[in-house]
């Protein structure tokens, strides 16, 4: 079952064409990566999935997002309820400077989702638990998220996502400030929470889509060239471009 | 023409620039001395907190220094949140069009506009159209109209200064665009806008001739009553004493003109106080 389909869908900034027709299915519970070379538009694909390229000027698009049926290009939707739906997280981390708390409640406290506090706090640590943080951070709670290790940011941000209560969560290149062993921590942490959101990608390192997703799309110049199983992606593609591309050849 | 080995060359522009920096410090330097040496004689509480008698030759200045403080603090009181607004709309909400070109633009003239033009201004619309009359409320309103352009852009380089990461990660929360503000951008840029206002009130306490015509008494030996009242001010004080009274005691105009430098230096002294003191804070 398709959790995401992507329909006929165009992405302009200004006059730049970036995002060409994209036709693309993402499967409910799997992690799917989206690879390809610089600029070729795979973060604009991932941020246009949450509408978070709205707030860039000039942008405009074509064409559907349809997630659990509903397109989140209708005017009916609200952008709001569709982003705590659709979490993300980013390259770099970016807590708020604040306390590892207040970061994970932001969402809950500004979005008015829950003002009982007992809720609150049970849901602060559920979601550090989540990502495996509660064990250090639970004495911490109230210091500085920024004295956190690049790492430990890197979790309390999906932390701060996953309180919210998303279905879907959105990662840009969540790794690419982090060394290997942090690396590996994080995909293991996104392994786990495979079982309960729907996970997808954009990553610069091949190994790394070949080690955690289901499935790949590789894209090049704003088109997408083949999506498949990432199995078949990395050992038999059906279009040389995709060869060449996961061979390294290029890019 | 000579060519000076590469040493010398580089000894000898360092020389020049540091001479250069030098030359900035002693009129400061200068200024600070001949005042502080000709009036601290006259400086005494008296002289601070008296009323002043025999045609200004005598008595003190509190008149004068409370005309100062209350319209320069009215003054920042109209503009601070005006320009807070200001700013909050040209930095996040504002599209690149040509309304906010021409918004732009107009702040950067305004801020370029001569003061005595203020003044102008302030006694054609403010005294009176508005039959405010000669008032602190028509001298602050001067004012501020006077330092909107630059509470504005201090206060849209504080807002620029808050990550634009941490708009994307509130956004991306499903917090409005003003929650974000609210919540985020707000208090980050807080700091930034603080120190740009008590700056702001350095500025303007020094300001003359916007007060000139819409504030300022020659001689009122009373305390105003109401912002509605006319009041004696720092600087149009240190002007007529020094200028249109005679045999006033020398050390008289240098304690005038020392206060309204210490006015200025405190709010200074205070705005990099709070600067350093917030930045301690700041991580990011």
């Amino acid at each position: 079952m398709s959790k995401i389909e992507i329909k006929n869908f165009n992405l302009y900034y200004t006059n730049f064409h970036a995002l060409k027709n994209i036709n693309i299915n993402i499967a409910e519970k799997k992690v799917t990566a989206i690879i390809g070379p610089s600029g070729c538009g795979k973060s604009t694909l991932l941020r246009s999935i949450n509408r978070i390229n709205d707030t860039i000027e000039g942008v405009h698009t074509s064409g559907e997002i349809n997630i659990s049926g509903e397109n989140i290009y209708d005017e009916e939707i609200d952008v709001g309820i569709l982003r705590r739906n659709v979490g993300m997280v980013f390259q770099r981390p970016n807590p708020f400077p604040l306390s590892i708390y207040e970061n994970v409640a932001f969402g809950l406290k500004v979005n008015r989702i829950y003002s009982d506090r007992n809720i609150i706090n049970e849901t602060v640590e559920k979601s550090l638990k989540a990502v495996l943080l509660w064990d250090y951070a639970k004495d911490k709670l109230h210091k500085s998220a920024l004295g956190l290790t690049l790492e430990q940011q890197q979790r309390l941000c999906i932390a701060r996502v996953i309180a919210v209560a998303p279905n879907i969560i959105l990662l840009d290149e969540p790794c690419s400030s982090l060394d290997p062993v942090a690396t590996q921590k994080i995909e293991g942490l996104m392994i786990q929470l495979n079982n309960k959101y729907t996970i997808v990608i954009v990553t610069h390192n091949m190994q790394q889509a070949a080690r955690i997703s289901h499935n790949t799309a590789f894209m090049l110049l704003g088109k997408l060239i083949e999506f498949d199983k990432t199995e078949k992606i990395f050992t038999n593609p059906l279009i040389k471009e995709t060869e060449d591309y996961v061979s390294g050849r290029f890019g | 023409m000579i060519k000076l080995s590469p040493k010398l060359s580089q000894k000898l522009s360092y020389l020049i620039l540091f001479l250069a920096t030098i030359l900035a410090v002693i009129p400061v330097a200068l200024i600070v001395f001949i005042i502080v040496k000709n009036g601290v004689s006259a400086l005494t509480w008296e002289f601070l907190t008296s009323m002043p008698k025999d045609g200004m030759r005598g008595g003190g200045i509190l008149p004068a220094i409370l005309g100062t403080l209350s319209i320069v603090m009215s003054a920042i009181f109209l503009t601070l949140p005006i320009g807070v607004c200001a700013a909050i709309y040209l930095n996040e909400y504002a599209k690149d069009n040509l309304l906010t070109r021409i918004i732009k633009l107009a702040i950067v003239n305004l801020a370029g506009v001569p003061s005595v033009v203020y003044g102008l201004l302030g006694l054609g619309i403010f005294v009176m159209f508005l039959k405010l009359g000669v008032s602190i409320i028509a001298g602050a309103l001067t004012l501020s109209i006077m330092e909107l352009p630059v509470v504005i852009t201090t206060a849209r380089g504080a807002l620029n200064s808050v990550p634009y990461s941490f708009r994307e990660a509130s956004l991306s929360l499903g917090v409005s665009r003003w929650q974000t503000i609210r919540y985020i951008v707000l208090p980050n840029a807080l700091p930034g806008i603080l120190t740009g206002a008590i700056l702001s009130i350095a500025r303007i306490s020094g300001e003359t001739a916007p007060i000139l015509f819409t504030a300022a008494a020659f001689y009122i030996p009373y305390l105003p009553h109401s912002i509605f009242d006319q009041v004696m001010t720092l600087p149009y004080h240190l002007y007529i004493i020094s200028t249109q009274i005679p045999n006033m005691p020398k050390n008289v105009i240098f304690a005038t003109a020392l206060v309204l430098l210490m006015i200025v230096l405190t709010m200074s002294v205070l705005a990099i106080i709070a600067r350093i003191y917030f930045r301690k804070y700041r991580k990011w």
